[in-house]
């Protein structure tokens, strides 16, 4: 179980005698505006979501991370926190110079610019995606970003602007309510869908084992199709209200962009969730992937790479509801034939909720389906 | 840069009945080798004795008790 005074977390909040001090001046500092992922990436370091980071990360980190899925000190790290900036954004910034972070009209960090440097984004592509296709979201995010990577530690100065605050809680505070809840395992679940009952299955197959459940719902930029961040809080607060025990269950939201790295994401996702305090993490069937660019299991085998991760995977296999059993089953508990099995697919869950009249509710929750039906346009349309 | 990545290691002895203890031990594990195993016992003994920052006061607990509840997680 992680510390649950945090002593290991990373904690890069400035303290209130020197934020006031640094706020009067922070107009007098280089200025570098954020948009809203890079403030998410700002507000998890200093937090200590993203712990051991304690800024965006310099070139040999970088390189270390892309290259081998470790820091350059060997710990499990697979996914690049960088900060981007063009050309002309970098060339006015000097290596040593403090700079401060912008969330709009609000100051929001300073960082300590120790490093700006020149990458490959094929290369990024590669080792991270594992494909340079540029239809791959990821991929194609990675080849928009700036030219620098600018690298340094960060000292938060107030935490941003975010409609979802009140559902949003700190590695500190997510450790500190586990254990008022008297939990000493937990199992985390990330999540960027409205739950089915497959769903369902899988956190209450794992709560079984421990403590507590730990939904962590990703809120962040996502891609068109995708169900939009205040339906998929509502849908699970639906959920929870119905369905689950209090004493068992709790959820705080993540802000953060999905990546859609599958195997590297997967790893990614579980160390943040051991920073949440939790002992266990859940990782199903193409975990963080997108189209067929992964195969379906690869985000299950790739945490063979890594016994030191400090957080225990539990793998799920496929799910899907057996006509014949009367339940939702799996490739390891259901004999029966193909015929008989209904997929939950993202596709198949949009079909059932944009349709009218009652969804099977050995599918859905009739609860869930009128939390998301509330909502005139559910999902994220096109940009 | 096979320099700096030579230079990522180095060797530390320790007697052979406890590395052969250890070859035993991760028999059926991910871990691939007595070494990957000693660097992360290590790395966790270490980052045991290191504090980040401030320590935490049982002041900053109750606050962050006062936010739990503030927010609804803790009656």
């Amino acid at each position: 179980m992680p510390d649950l005074n945090g002593a290991d977390l990373i904690n890069r909040v400035l303290p209130e005698e020197q934020r006031q001090e640094v706020l009067s001046r922070a107009l007098l500092y280089p200025r570098l505006k954020l948009d809203d992922e890079k403030v998410n990436e700002v507000y998890n370091v200093c937090q200590g979501v993203y712990s051991p980071l304690e800024g965006f990360q310099g070139s040999t980190d970088f390189r270390s991370v892309v290259h081998s899925g470790r820091l350059s000190n060997g710990q499990p790290w697979t996914i690049p926190i960088v900060l981007d900036a063009s050309a002309a954004e970098a060339s006015p910034l000097k290596e040593g110079q403090t700079l401060c972070l912008w969330q709009g009209d609000l100051p929001l960090a300073l960082m300590h610019l120790d490093e700006k440097y020149a990458y490959d984004k094929a290369g990024l592509a590669s080792g991270v995606f594992g494909t340079t296709d540029p239809k791959h979201p990821g991929v194609a995010r990675a080849l928009a970003m700036g030219d620098v990577l600018l690298a340094g530690k960060l000292d938060l100065l107030q935490d941003p602007d975010d409609p979802y605050s009140r559902h949003k809680l700190t590695p500190v505070q997510t450790r500190q309510l586990f254990r008022q809840k008297g939990w000493r395992t937990v199992v985390g679940f990330q999540t960027r869908n409205v739950p089915h009952l497959g769903h369902e299955y899988v956190q209450k197959t794992a709560l079984s084992f421990v403590d507590g459940l730990f939904i962590n719902p990703v809120i962040g930029k996502k891609k068109a199709g995708d169900f939009r961040d205040e339906v998929i809080l509502d849908s699970y607060v639906a959920l929870m209200e119905h369905y689950y025990l209090p004493e068992r269950v709790t959820m705080s939201v993540l802000r953060q962009e999905m990546r859609y790295a599958g195997p590297r994401e997967a790893i990614f996702h579980a160390i943040v969730r051991k920073n949440f305090g939790c002992t266990h993490f859940i990782v199903g069937r193409d975990h963080a992937g997108v189209g067929n660019y992964y195969t379906p299991y690869a985000a299950q085998e790739i945490f063979q790479d890594y016994p030191d991760l400090g957080i225990t995977p539990l793998f799920f296999t496929a799910f899907f509801y057996c006509r014949k059993c009367g339940s939702v089953a799996n490739e390891k508990t259901c004999p029966h034939d193909g015929s008989l099995r209904i997929d939950f697919s993202g596709t198949w869950l949009r079909k059932v909720l944009m349709e009218k009249g009652e969804p099977p509710a050995e599918l859905l929750r009739p609860e869930v389906a009128d939390a998301v039906r509330k909502w005139e346009h559910p999902l994220v349309e096109e940009a | 840069m096979p320099d700096a990545d030579a230079k990522k290691f180095t060797t530390v002895s320790i007697p052979t009945p406890l590395f052969h203890k250890i070859e035993e031990r991760i028999k059926g594990t991910g871990f691939t080798s007595v070494s990957s195993y000693v660097t992360y016992v290590l790395r966790e003994v270490v980052a045991e004795g290191e504090t980040q920052g401030e320590p935490f006061t049982k002041e900053d607990e109750q606050r962050v008790k006062e936010r739990l509840r503030a927010l609804g997680y803790l009656d």
